[in-house]
């Protein structure tokens, strides 16, 4: 029997390249694939030369190109565009639209990363996936179920980001990096002699230039012919005291101090956006306290849906530190109640809510 | 692994009597044809024996073909290098489409579904200032054939002239240039390098340079030949050609036979012998053309786009299919080194391939 083939996903950046130059030096049968998900060139009023926002870059596609040739590798690069745009552009911009925050790199992983991605691998006759993200996946033969743990490397960890993932997509799917801190996988990429040891960490949104996320809503929606209706209104307390006006809810995030343009003696933020009366709800930080709140759409990972009252530490955005919380099952197995043992700041209609229990990943969903 | 080249529309292996005709002229003759010394004159008598071996292939005259750098350079100066409206299809090659785009003033006809243009509608799109009619002479993905003669006719009778994008035809069926005004060809789809092609232009037909220098090619393409690679086309035009049709057709009736709900992209239309454009349903072909690939076999989907991503052809969705359609098909076309027992290893190969992806696809799950 030949050696299986495994696909890692390559997208020109140190930690894949370093994922695909592992796996092979250790014998392994290694296809490297870049997922072509965006193209650059289609809203060109939002053209960028700064170092962020640089997804499927024609320069991205040459480093992993360049990379998998070094290694020794068969490469391709798949078109997932359409998947892409209609599993995670047009949700993203509809939540902008419906006053939500949402987590586009979750949707990706979902839908297309840990999806189209393993069928297409699958397809091509591969048994697993690579990929470089920092955390871990193990099996409990005790329960049969794969867990999902959250990386070494703590301060890189992404396992916020994966809370969808399913048993199935687990169960294809390798993560070498997760046992690693970043540092190593630096002098990896050197001890590799990969030419890609000193670039820069992707950041913000891969398919949204310097961070611009309302200029892309914007671009986009003209492209698509979607009417922007006004997104102006007031602002507005929570007593209902209109206090000043905006010029778009969806420029607006709950938790959000910048850009509110108004003076008061005490710092204002965001609590609420209301797209049905166009208003933005501002108040102190106290207001922005939170400690009870829904989570839709749970997936369970490493446990079975729960049935009684469970105890867990609750991330609810990515640089959130897990908070001590009660989970409350309710009639529908995927929503749960979240119960903080200390209010929490700024819970964000339409961010993830990821349950933990240590570096153990439970599963996690959308809040309500 | 061995490999197995069934992609000869993308480009052919440079045959072995080509590279030896153009050694000599990288090695020891390296004049400049313009020059009028030995060296120079040397070069110019190897460069004019190329043209003749290009224009007995066309059965054109000697100094009605240009030397060129390639299909697309032959296409661009036909296209760009006459002034007024064009008739054109929807199913040209991007070297023809992207031209037209850059020059503006053109109307595109669309080919019924099975990928042939229909004389009327391009009569009907002719205008009282249509200058020029282009219309390929066979599709690169399709490999349907045009009835060029008929065009020829329509665009003279309207006082314009006719060109045909010829790359796809040239090698593969008997070429007759009878009332055709310009046709372009290319080397390195007649296993002669990349790199070189040549546009026949008929005598007396007004063309405006698009490249400008010295007085090269009769001053209708600037730049000092490259006589190696002249001298390659010419030795490919040469050549002895096969007839695949019978190779062709085997692999084509094996792959309809052994995989169900396939269908032939064209059926019915005249085709090039060498080429089969099959639809796998529910199968995504990018997936396909990488299985394949990964066991040694080399075929192809849709047109790579700049990344090297794949997207649907043009052509395709041009005969009317859908997007899903459109991905689900590949095109496998056969040249130089094709035989009957590679063709049988394709077949199988294609058979697995589709019954493993087909287990994966929803539907057919």
């Amino acid at each position: 029997m030949p050696e299986p083939l495994w696909a890692v996903a390559m997208s020109g950046g140190v930690d894949s390249s370093v994922v695909a130059g592992l796996l092979k030096r250790e014998g392994r049968n290694v296809v490297g694939m870049t997922m072509q998900l965006w193209n650059q060139r289609r809203l060109p009023e939002l053209a960028s030369d700064g170092p962020t926002g640089r997804c499927c870059s024609i320069d991205d596609v040459y480093d992993a190109r360049y990379v998998a040739q070094l290694i020794g590798l068969p490469y391709y690069v798949v078109n997932f565009e359409e998947d892409f745009e209609k599993q995670v552009v047009r949700p993203f911009v509809d939540d902008y639209l419906h006053g939500r925050t949402p987590v586009p790199c979750t949707l990706c992983n979902n839908f297309i990363k840990f999806e189209t991605f393993i069928r297409m691998a699958e397809g091509i006759g591969a048994e697993k996936v690579a990929t470089g993200h920092y955390a871990r996946i193990t099996f409990n033969a005790e329960s049969g179920r794969w867990e999902l743990r959250r990386a070494v490397d703590t301060t890189k960890d992404q396992t916020y980001f994966l809370f969808g993932l399913t048993q199935p997509q687990l169960a294809r799917t390798l993560f070498p990096l997760g046992e690693m801190v970043k540092s190593d996988v630096r002098e990896l990429a050197k001890s590799l002699a990969l030419p890609v040891a000193e670039k820069g960490d992707s950041q913000e949104i891969c398919f949204v230039p310097n961070g611009d996320y309302k200029a892309f809503i914007e671009a986009y929606c003209k492209e698509q012919g979607i009417a922007l209706h006004d997104m102006r209104g007031d602002i507005v307390t929570a007593d209902g005291e209109v206090i000043g006006e905006h010029g778009g809810y969806h420029s607006f995030t709950v938790g959000q101090r910048k850009g509110i343009g108004i003076a008061r003696p005490e710092p204002l933020y965001v609590i609420a956006t209301e797209p049905e009366t166009k208003r933005v709800i501002v108040g102190g930080g106290d207001a922005l306290m939170t400690s009870r709140f829904a989570v839709g759409d749970v997936n369970w990972i490493s446990i079975a849906a729960i049935t009684a009252p469970r105890r867990a530490a609750v991330r609810i955005r990515n640089k959130h530190l897990p908070a001590a919380a009660t989970l409350h099952p309710t009639t529908d197995p995927s929503r749960v109640e979240v119960h903080f043992d200390e209010p929490q700041r700024a819970v964000t209609p339409g961010q993830g809510a990821v349950f933990y229990d240590g570096d153990l990943v439970l599963g996690g969903g959308w809040i309500d | 692994m061995e490999r197995y080249y069934f992609d000869h529309n993308a480009t052919t292996p440079v045959a072995p009597p080509v590279v030896d005709a153009m050694l000599p002229h990288l090695r020891a003759h390296f004049g400049n044809a313009s020059s009028i010394h030995q060296e120079g004159q040397a070069a110019k008598q190897a460069l004019e024996r190329a043209r003749r071996q290009v224009a007995a292939f066309l059965g054109c005259a000697q100094k009605e073909i240009v030397f060129t750098s390639g299909g697309t350079e032959a296409d661009n100066l036909a296209v760009l290098g006459v002034e007024g409206h064009v008739v054109s299809s929807t199913i040209e090659h991007p070297a023809v489409l992207a031209a037209l785009k850059n020059r503006g003033h053109f109307t595109l006809v669309a080919p019924d579904r099975s990928g042939v243009v229909s004389p009327d509608a391009v009569r009907s799109a002719m205008r009282p200032d249509t200058a020029l009619v282009s219309i390929m002479h066979a599709n690169n993905e399709l490999g349907v054939v045009q009835e060029i003669a008929g065009f020829a006719e329509i665009a003279h009778a309207a006082g314009a002239l006719f060109h045909s994008d010829g790359v796809q035809a040239c090698g593969k069926i008997a070429i007759d240039l009878t009332g055709v005004d310009l046709y372009s060809i290319s080397g390195h789809k007649l296993n002669a390098p990349k790199g070189v092609g040549a546009l026949f232009v008929r005598e007396g037909v007004a063309l405006s340079p698009r490249q400008f220098g010295g007085r090269h090619e009769s001053g209708r393409r600037a730049g000092t030949e490259s006589v190696p690679l002249a001298v390659a086309l010419g030795e490919a035009c040469a050549m002895p050609r096969e007839d695949y049709s019978a190779l062709r057709d085997r692999l084509e009736e094996g792959i309809l036979r052994s995989v169900s709900d396939t269908t032939l992209n064209s059926a019915g239309a005249p085709r090039v012998p060498n080429t089969t454009n099959i639809r796998f349903d529910g199968i995504e072909g990018e997936a396909m053309v990488i299985a394949l690939d990964l066991r040694g076999f080399a075929v192809s989907s849709g047109a790579a786009c700049s990344s090297g991503a794949v997207e649907p052809s043009h052509v395709l969705m041009a005969i009317g299919l859908t997007r899903e359609q459109a991905k689900s098909s590949i095109r496998f076309s056969l040249g130089l080194g094709n035989t009957v027992e590679q063709i049988d290893r394709l077949i199988e190969a294609v058979t697995a391939a589709a019954a493993h992806l087909r287990r994966m696809a929803p539907a057919y799950a």
